[in-house]
């Protein structure tokens, strides 16, 4: 522990943040996503004080502004920012102007105008955060927009996964439900690849992508696959995702009996894994669905470690882009 | 534009041998004792000063690593973030004496973040200050207890401080302007 500090100084602190916007890990590059991991050590320690508060973004205004329902990510994002010292403004789609028909440009604009630096969004409609950012002077964080992107979960699940594994590098991880509808699964899947892991896509056929892979040059393999038993075998990570009720609904899987029975992550499919294999979701969870009870609390499950790590993760992204804003 | 070396690898360490017992004879002994490094340089220097102090006292005393970027004053004028790396304060600070060591003390600025960083974790009963180099030109009202060396320099000139740990070598070095008169 000791002896991080100096080694880290010798080349991590070469990247400087020029980004105004995060809207996805696709266009990330592997010195980027370095500097967010070495930041977020930083903010994590400052969480682990008993006052666990610094004043960095005093008179910075963070705007959250949801259009879906969230609990962690709105939650996660707030106190990270008052962590900094921020202040912070909630919105939500109901009990705001958008309710009386109010377009997201001007809204946005809004915020702007009364004296917001960056506005974190999240969005039922793909690209969404892309629109906003054109529109705005203000920072934009894509908090999640429709079955495209989540960056700032796939930067906190990459953060849990270094800090046990030490690097991603050559190892396989495995991503296990509604491919097709998860924006988790693509931004982790970008930010796995560029950094060198092997990802597999794993689901039944009419949850996965058909006509696209991701691909990195230089970075991991990224394959898909429906069969969970095989693809489970020796991964280092296994990340389930939530299986949305109303997917059966709409007859994309015949029945949740069937789904678990394929794809539920239980002891007896762990145990197939590497061993101390790390137990990922992205929340909320479906107990008894995509994961069984027992491995969802048990010693290999990171979940809990997932939601504390994502306020660490987002002050350091609140921060490299606040700092680099008021430049 | 090359460097001036005003101190080697001997000379360094003499002159922390020297910080080390002026250090303790300050503080008449070891009790209470701590030393806090700022990240990166000031750290290294305060484990040294620590190995030294136990060739002399035989006694272990703590040290901790300190990162300012939190606490910087001059991100705006910087343009970009400065990094941000954990903190490592072993022990509580409070009722102790905490002595900062950096490498190089200059406008003041990083030890004026620096008491409000090791604030954030406790109230010692004193605070020290102990750098390698002094370059003058302070802007705030801050001097330190204790110099390895006084360096006077021309504003636009570069003090750089190298240390085996973090940049393979031992040495001082003067940059630019007219050179130096040590």
């Amino acid at each position: 522990m000791l002896d991080t500090p100096a080694r880290e100084t010798g080349t991590g602190s070469g990247t400087t943040w020029t980004r105004k916007d995060l809207l996805d890990t696709d266009t990330l590059s592997r010195e980027e996503i370095d500097l967010v991991l070495q930041t977020a050590r930083g903010m994590k320690e400052v969480r682990s004080r008993p006052v666990a508060k610094v004043s960095t973004l005093r008179g910075v205004t963070v705007a959250t502004l949801f259009y879906e329902q969230s609990t962690r990510t709105r939650a996660s994002f707030e106190v990270a920012a008052k962590s900094l010292g921020a202040d912070v403004v909630n919105l939500t789609a109901s009990g705001s102007s958008v309710e009386k028909g109010e377009s997201l440009i001007d809204t946005v604009r809004t915020l702007e105008a009364i004296g917001t630096d960056v506005i974190v969004m999240r969005h039922f409609r793909s690209g969404a955060p892309y629109l906003a950012a054109r529109h705005t002077g203000a920072s934009i964080i894509n908090g999640g927009d429709g079955t495209h992107a989540h960056p700032t979960q796939a930067l906190l699940d990459l953060f849990t996964m270094v800090s046990h594994l030490g690097s991603v590098e050559g190892r396989r991880v495995v991503i296990v439900g509604d491919i097709l509808h998860s924006r988790v699964a693509r931004s982790n899947a970008w930010t796995l690849l560029r950094l060198g892991a092997d990802v597999t896509l794993c689901g039944p056929a009419t949850l996965l992508p058909r006509w696209f892979v991701p691909e990195v040059p230089g970075g991991g393999r990224c394959t898909v696959t429906t069969d969970f038993d095989r693809a489970i075998e020796g991964a280092d990570v296994v990340m389930a995702l939530r299986m949305q009720k109303e997917r059966q609904q709409r007859g994309l899987i015949p029945s949740l009996r069937e789904y678990i029975a394929g794809y539920q992550v239980n002891a007896r499919r762990l145990e197939r894994a590497a061993p101390g294999a790390l137990l990922m979701h992205p929340g909320p969870m479906n107990e008894g669905v995509e994961l069984s009870p027992d491995v969802a609390h048990g010693a290999q499950s990171r979940i809990e470690e997932q939601v504390a790590n994502g306020v660490a993760v987002r002050m350091a992204l609140l921060y490299l882009i606040a700092a680099r804003s008021r430049a | 534009m090359s460097g001036v070396r005003y101190l080697g690898p001997e000379e360094i360490a003499r002159t922390i041998r020297r910080l080390g017992h002026e250090i303790i004879e300050s503080n008449r002994g070891t009790d209470g004792l701590v030393l806090v490094g700022l990240l990166s340089r000031g750290y290294p220097l305060a484990r040294r000063l620590a190995a030294a102090i136990r060739e002399f006292e035989g006694v272990e005393v703590p040290v901790g690593a300190l990162d300012i970027g939190l606490y910087r004053d001059d991100v705006a004028q910087r343009g970009t973030p400065p990094p941000v790396r954990p903190s490592d304060i072993p022990v509580s600070i409070d009722g102790k004496t905490v002595v900062l060591v950096d490498d190089v003390l200059f406008t003041g600025r990083s030890a004026r973040a620096a008491l409000d960083a090791l604030l954030d974790f406790g109230r010692p009963a004193r605070v020290r200050l102990c750098v390698l180099v002094d370059r003058g030109h302070r802007e705030l009202p801050i001097r330190p207890d204790f110099v390895g060396k006084n360096i006077p320099t021309a504003l636009v000139q570069r003090v750089r401080v190298r240390l085996s740990e973090t940049d393979g070598e031992d040495a001082v070095y003067v940059y630019g302007g007219e050179e130096g008169d040590a």
